[in-house]
Parts: structure tokens; C-alpha cells; sequence
């Protein structure tokens, strides 16, 4: 029997999205082909990974992971400058906790002038995150939006009951937004059906939201598996937008990442490599180290 | 290729005679195509039709069997490209190499160490499965002694690594009936190989410099009558290991390429000197469709995860792991005892229920059940919101178990509380604690009767 290599072509392209703005800027995306299938397909964009910063001074944080921000936690823009100038982060993704209404309930207004300080201090691609409490993040975001306006920053989660809010002032200010519909294809597309009408999709990043190696990573695994497919083979074109996993702290959070460093590390790298082989297009991760590892990885030559 | 029903009615005799136990042949064909009925049940098929049904019907990627007993190795018969399409069926076995260059003294020390590994996840043992020995000390005397020293102090499943096709068989030879895999078999050695395969009947891993090579070795040994192969396409790194793996799964799955049908066995440990890179690689390979993945750790903080990861990846999307639903009573609670509620979702009763007897403090743990799934996509999806929980209240009997009315829910169902508010009137809702790893502090700080 001869063989012939089993070559697959799929004649669409996952969308490509831009995050920041200048030199720095990152695509994300347009491939039109599966994670790694070099061989077969075009993937233009190599994985987008992020490193988190956070407004506020983390709690319950493992030491393995706060070791190398211990120097910066208070303030957020060392924060975000060292994990560009020391970790060369290429993204960074800036989640607003102070806004939590459980927690600080800080301001918007207040959130607002942290992430411009944050914006203004780095040249990469920033992520600002709320904290997934749609009625304040609706208020939060739009006024991040707002104060750096034309950044073309990546705004999140809009959610199923603030979507509407968040892609409206995204649009009026030049910024991106992360889709997020929790672990069920059917809600993705639903949300993206709802969001395309009036927001263009290229400008759309989703989250299925993520779990971590031991805490239901198959979930995650099958559903970006899952849209990834729908969007190549099917070309169902409300599911080609790039994904987003945002899993680093949930590995982090885990018993199993706070017994040791190299476990911890690889309790995240591996996740990140589980969902990038799925179809990820964008990780926000914790640890420097974890970015380092998996950067080298995905990008050793062929 | 599973055979289409209408595919086999065309080799049937077609008499409709009943004999098999089915009104018509065509609902036999039916039958057999979905593998509820076994052609021997057709009395007057040709020989020589059964045969080439018979093959024709086979799993598209054969089972291999690696070991003996309980701790043998079953791979093969992968179904699918996907999880989420069916399921992946056979868990890869974990190798570790082991190499004769090392001195007794480590090698003894490696050994004791991974039999002394011990994982569990869920109730289930995570299990190291293969030692694979290495010869690289050129010394068949060392080669030797490594085999014996893994056959008669373990019982794990064995690979035999070996470049030297003497001393390789004569190793096999060893520990025959533990049915090694004995690698490599190449097209240098492939003729001088066989009759030794055949006769001790250990399974062989086939390697090539290319999945080319590997057809035309998988078809003389097939034609020889080896029919236990594993497959090494000699990729180098994660792109080519990937490239390889999924060229093998879809040319047996989708193009019905019978030379390719079998499972595969894949290096970390040769690919990568960085271990972390190593276990990223390997973790790649759970993924994407190895039979075996042989890696250099005993580490277990590089064993664990993968471990979880392999676990994670081969659980049945079709069932979701679940706990039954009831009232949980944890260490005896009493009418004054916390109650909490959560899902039925297999890892979220765990963490919660472990929590709860660490805390020591009694308490009823009401299960919902979900379906499976957790917290916040149950209550998204209605089977974990304000009027799902209240109806679990009355069917339960809740009010009657205690004489307090207050109720802990998990922490992260923000918009839950408002809604219990209102069907639980009764009822003062508190937030558990965000993370499971706080309950004990929340119960044992929080908790006045």
C-alpha cells in the first residue's frame, strides 16, 4: 500500500485581531489551520502570552509565584515595567480588583486613572480585566475606555448582561474586547451573534472561560477544541475569532502549584500547553518562568 | 474502517434464513456494523468472506497489549481526533528510562524510587506503567543485568531499548514472558528480527526515519505474522513529534491505512536536556495521541502533573464526573451543623468536602446535581439558580434537619444569593469563601451556632 501523507485544508481563516497600538503592537490569529500543523497550514501569529499585574496588592498569592514581583506588588506600574523590561512580557493584562463590590469597591473614575498610569507606562498591549461583576464593570470599563481613549486596549469580559455597554464604548474609543461565555459553545456563539451586530468582529477575542490541570482542564480543552473546529471545518464565522485562556492564577490557586515551585511551574505551563494545543490564541499567564518556558517551546525552529 | 452496514449486506448470503437469530440479513449486517452481533452467528458464510470481513471490521488502530497480568499496558483502538467527538479510550503508558550506563547504585536507587511512586486523583491510582532499559554502556553483560534486575524486582511492563539486534533479542529473550516491547526494529534489522519475535511473541517497536519507512516495515512484519507493532516515526521535537502523530492517527482513521493502524510510542526524554521542556513535550504527546511516551524523570513534581494532565485528558467527555446527589452528612453533624450547598461536579465535592473534615466541624453538604458541571455554568445553565436550589430544599426535607436558617453558598455565585433571598425566604444566605483551600478558616472563624 502506498502511502500518502493525509494533508487537510481547511479553505477558511481564523480572524486575525490587532492588540495595542504601535510598534509593539501583537496580532493574534489567522490561521487556517490547527495549533502546531505547520505542516499543513499557515498560522501567521505566533500564541499571544500574557503576564498578569494586578491594581492591588495580591492576597493568598503562593510565594512561589509572588517571589518574583515581591519588589513591586505595591504599585502597579513597577508591576507592569518590570514584567516588560525584566520578564519581557510582550501583552500584559491589568485586572482592576479594587473594583470588586465584594471587596475594596473602589471607583471607576479611581480604576480608571490606574490603568491610564499603567497604559501610559508600558508599549506593549494591555488586557484591563474587571472583575466579572457585570453591572460595575460595565461602569468600570467604560470609563478605562474612555481615559485611554484610541489605545486600542483589550477590554474584559464583556459578559452575557453588560456586553452591549462594553462593545459600545470599545467602539467610540479604538479598543478590543474579550467575548466570555462560560464553558458551553452554544452561549459563545450566541454572544457573538449578539455582539456582531453592531461591533466588528475583528475586534472580538473570545473566553470560554478556563480551568485548571486538575480542576477540569478537559472541560476547557474540548470547548476551545470544540470552537476551533466549528470555526475551520464548519466556517461558521461567529466562532473564528481568536481564544483567549486566562488559567494562570487558577493553577496558581491549587494545592497542587503551592507545594513546590516546579510543580507549580509546570502545573501552569503544562495547562497553557494543553489549551495552545486546543486552539488557543492568547494566554494570560502568572509566572515569568512559565512564560519563558513556553515561549521557548513554541518557538524552537521547525 | 468501521464497515457500513450496507457495505457487509453485499457479502452476506442474503437468504434471510433467520439461523442468526435476526429476521433479515440486512438487520444482521446492521447489527455487525455497530458491533452488537459477531459474524460467527452466520452459519453459511464463506470462509474466505468471514476473513476478509473479519479484517475489514477490525479496529481502525490496533490493540497492543505490553505486559503481562494487571500491570500490563493496553493501547490502541483510539476512535476518534477529538475527545469531544467520542472519547479517547486508552490511556498512553508512562515510560521511564532507566540506562545501563548508570551505576548499580543509582539504577537501584531509580528503581525503588518509582516503585515507591504513588499517585491518586479522585479516588483513582495514577499509575507509572513501562521501565524502558536502555543499552548504551555497549556491554551486553550490563544490558543484561539491568533487564534482570527489572524483570525480577518489578512487576512494571517493559521496553527494551537497544541498537544492537543481538543483544537486543537475546535480552528479550529474558524476560519473554513479560512480553516486552523491543525496540528498535529498523529496516537493517527487520529480516534478522523476525523469526525471533515470532517465536517469543513479544510485541515489536517499529522505528523509521520517516512514516514512509515505518509502512513498509508494519506490512513485512504483518505479512510475517508479527502482528503487535508499535509505532516510532523518529520525529525530533514537539513539531515533527506532532506533524508524525496526527499523520498516523488520520491515515488510520479517516484514510483506512492499515500500515499505519497501530499505536505509537513517542521520546521526550531523547527530544529535549531541559526537563521542563521534556515534561511540556510529553505533556504534548497525552494530548496528541502517543501510545507511549517515554520519559527521563523520577521527579514527582514532573510526574504528578503529567500524570493529572493524562488523567484530565482520557476522561469520557460523554460522562461527566459526577457525585450522586443527596445530603452529605460530614462527621456526624447535629440540628445546630453548618449547611452548605454546592454541585454535583466530581472535583468541586472533593475540594469542598475534604475541607470540611479538615475544618472538623460537622456539617451537611447538600450535592445538586448538575449534570456534572460546576458552579457558575450550572447557574448559567438553570440547574444551580435560586429556584433549582429551592425545589432541592423541599424534596430533601432541608428545614427539618435543622433549627438554624442559615444557608452557605459557594462564594463564587455572586448573583445566586439574591435570587435564594427570594425563594428561601426564610432564609439568611451567606457567601462561603472564594477558594476551597479558606473554608476550614471560614467554618472553624465563622461558624456560630
Amino acid at each position: 500500500m502506498k502511502y500518502e501523507a493525509p494533508l487537510e485544508k481547511y479553505p477558511v481563516n481564523i480572524r486575525e485581531a490587532v492588540l495595542g497600538k504601535g510598534e509593539k503592537a501583537i496580532k493574534i490569529g489567522g490561521e487556517n489551520t490547527f495549533p502546531f500543523h505547520f505542516f499543513e497550514g499557515s498560522l501567521p501569529d505566533p500564541p499571544g502570552l500574557a503576564l498578569e499585574v494586578l491594581d492591588i496588592q495580591p492576597e493568598n498569592w503562593s510565594h512561589w509565584v509572588l517571589e518574583p514581583f515581591q519588589d513591586v506588588v505595591s504599585d502597579p506600574v513597577s508591576w507592569a515595567k518590570k514584567c516588560v523590561d525584566v520578564f519581557g512580557a510582550e501583552i500584559l493584562c491589568l485586572r482592576l480588583l479594587s473594583t470588586d463590590p465584594m471587596g475594596k469597591d473602589a471607583s471607576p473614575k479611581q480604576a480608571a486613572v490606574i490603568a491610564k498610569k499603567v497604559a501610559d507606562a508600558i508599549d506593549v498591549p494591555l488586557i484591563v480585566w474587571g472583575t466579572g461583576t457585570e453591572e460595575k464593570d460595565s461602569r468600570v470599563l467604560t470609563e478605562v475606555a474612555r481615559l485611554c481613549s484610541g489605545k486600542n486596549l483589550l477590554l474584559g469580559p464583556a459578559l452575557k448582561g453588560n456586553y452591549e455597554e462594553i462593545a459600545q464604548i470599545a467602539l467610540e474609543h479604538g479598543h478590543a474586547i474579550v467575548a466570555q461565555a462560560s464553558m458551553d459553545v452554544n452561549l459563545t456563539k450566541e454572544l457573538n451573534i449578539a455582539l456582531c451586530k453592531f461591533f466588528p468582529p475583528e475586534k472580538i477575542v473570545l473566553d470560554t472561560t478556563s480551568s485548571a490541570l486538575g480542576y477540569g482542564l478537559e472541560y476547557t480543552f474540548s470547548i476551545i477544541e470544540n470552537v476551533k473546529q466549528i470555526g475551520l471545518i464548519n466556517r461558521d464565522n461567529m466562532m473564528q475569532m481568536p481564544i483567549l485562556a486566562d488559567f494562570g492564577g487558577e493553577c496558581w490557586r491549587s494545592k497542587e502549584a503551592k507545594e513546590s515551585k516546579e510543580q507549580g511551574i509546570l502545573w501552569e505551563a503544562i495547562t497553557g500547553i494543553t489549551f495552545l494545543l486546543a486552539g488557543a490564541n492568547l494566554l494570560i499567564l502568572r509566572h515569568p518562568d512559565t512564560l519563558k518556558l513556553i515561549k521557548e517551546m513554541i518557538s524552537e525552529k521547525k | 474502517m468501521a464497515l457500513k452496514g450496507a457495505e457487509i449486506m453485499k457479502r452476506l448470503p442474503k437468504t434471510n434464513c433467520k439461523e442468526c437469530g435476526y429476521a433479515t440479513c440486512f438487520a444482521f449486517a446492521m447489527k455487525l456494523a455497530t458491533g452488537g452481533a459477531k459474524l460467527e452467528d452466520c452459519p453459511y458464510l464463506a470462509p474466505e468472506v468471514k476473513v476478509e470481513l473479519e479484517a475489514a471490521m477490525a479496529p481502525p488502530i490496533k490493540r497492543v497489549t505490553i505486559g503481562v497480568g494487571e500491570t500490563a499496558l493496553v493501547i490502541g483502538e483510539e476512535e476518534v481526533m477529538f475527545r469531544h467527538e467520542k472519547t479517547f479510550f486508552h490511556e498512553p503508558g508512562i515510560a521511564i528510562l532507566i540506562s545501563d550506563k548508570e551505576n548499580d547504585s543509582d539504577i537501584e536507587k531509580k528503581i525503588k524510587d518509582i516503585k515507591e511512586l504513588h499517585f491518586e486523583r479522585i479516588g483513582k491510582e495514577l499509575k507509572i506503567n513501562l521501565l524502558a532499559l536502555s543499552f548504551e554502556s555497549g556491554d551486553k553483560t550490563k544490558f543484561e543485568t539491568l533487564v534482570k534486575k527489572a524483570y525480577e524486582t518489578t512487576d512494571f511492563a517493559l521496553i527494551l531499548i537497544c541498537n544492537n539486534i543481538d543483544v537486543l533479542l537475546s535480552a528479550a529473550a529474558l524476560c519473554a514472558d513479560r512480553k516486552p516491547l523491543v525496540y528498535p526494529i529498523t529496516k537493517e534489522n527487520i529480516d534478522l528480527a523476525i523469526p525471533k519475535l515470532k517465536e517469543l511473541r513479544t510485541p515489536a517497536g517499529v522505528k523509521g526515519e520517516s512514516i514512509e519507512e515505518i509502512v513498509s516495515l508494519t506490512s513485512t512484519l504483518k505479512e510475517a505474522g508479527v502482528e503487535e507493532i508499535v509505532l516510532d516515526p523518529g520525529s525530533k521535537n514537539l513539531k515533527e513529534g506532532i506533524r508524525d502523530q496526527t499523520f498516523i492517527r488520520r491515515a488510520a482513521l479517516k484514510k483506512g491505512f492499515r500500515p499505519l493502524g497501530y499505536p505509537t510510542i513517542t521520546f521526550p526524554c531523547f527530544m529535549y536536556q531541559d526537563k521542563f521542556k521534556e515534561a511540556l513535550a510529553a505533556a504534548a504527546f497525552i494530548t496528541k495521541y502517543a501510545g507511549i511516551i517515554v520519559i527521563s524523570q523520577v521527579d514527582k513534581h514532573f510526574l504528578f502533573p503529567l500524570l493529572v494532565q493524562r488523567f484530565n485528558i482520557y476522561t469520557d467527555p460523554r460522562r461527566p464526573m459526577t457525585v450522586e446527589e443527596k445530603v452529605y452528612e460530614i462527621s456526624k453533624p447535629n440540628e445546630y451543623s453548618p449547611i452548605l450547598i454546592s454541585t454535583n461536579y466530581a472535583l468541586d465535592f472533593f475540594i469542598v468536602s475534604g475541607a470540611i473534615e479538615e475544618a472538623n466541624i460537622p456539617a451537611y453538604l447538600c450535592i445538586k446535581d448538575t449534570g456534572g458541571i460546576g458552579v457558575m455554568a450550572a447557574w448559567t445553565s438553570g440547574k444551580f439558580n435560586g429556584e433549582a436550589i429551592a425545589d432541592f430544599f423541599k424534596k430533601y426535607g432541608i428545614e427539618n434537619k435543622v433549627k438554624h436558617r442559615k444557608l452557605i453558598i459557594p462564594g463564587v455565585a455572586k448573583k445566586l444569593k439574591d435570587e435564594l433571598e427570594e425563594e428561601l425566604p426564610d432564609w439568611e444566605i451567606i457567601f462561603g469563601p472564594l477558594e476551597g483551600s479558606d473554608i476550614p478558616k471560614f467554618l472553624s472563624e465563622g461558624w456560630k451556632e
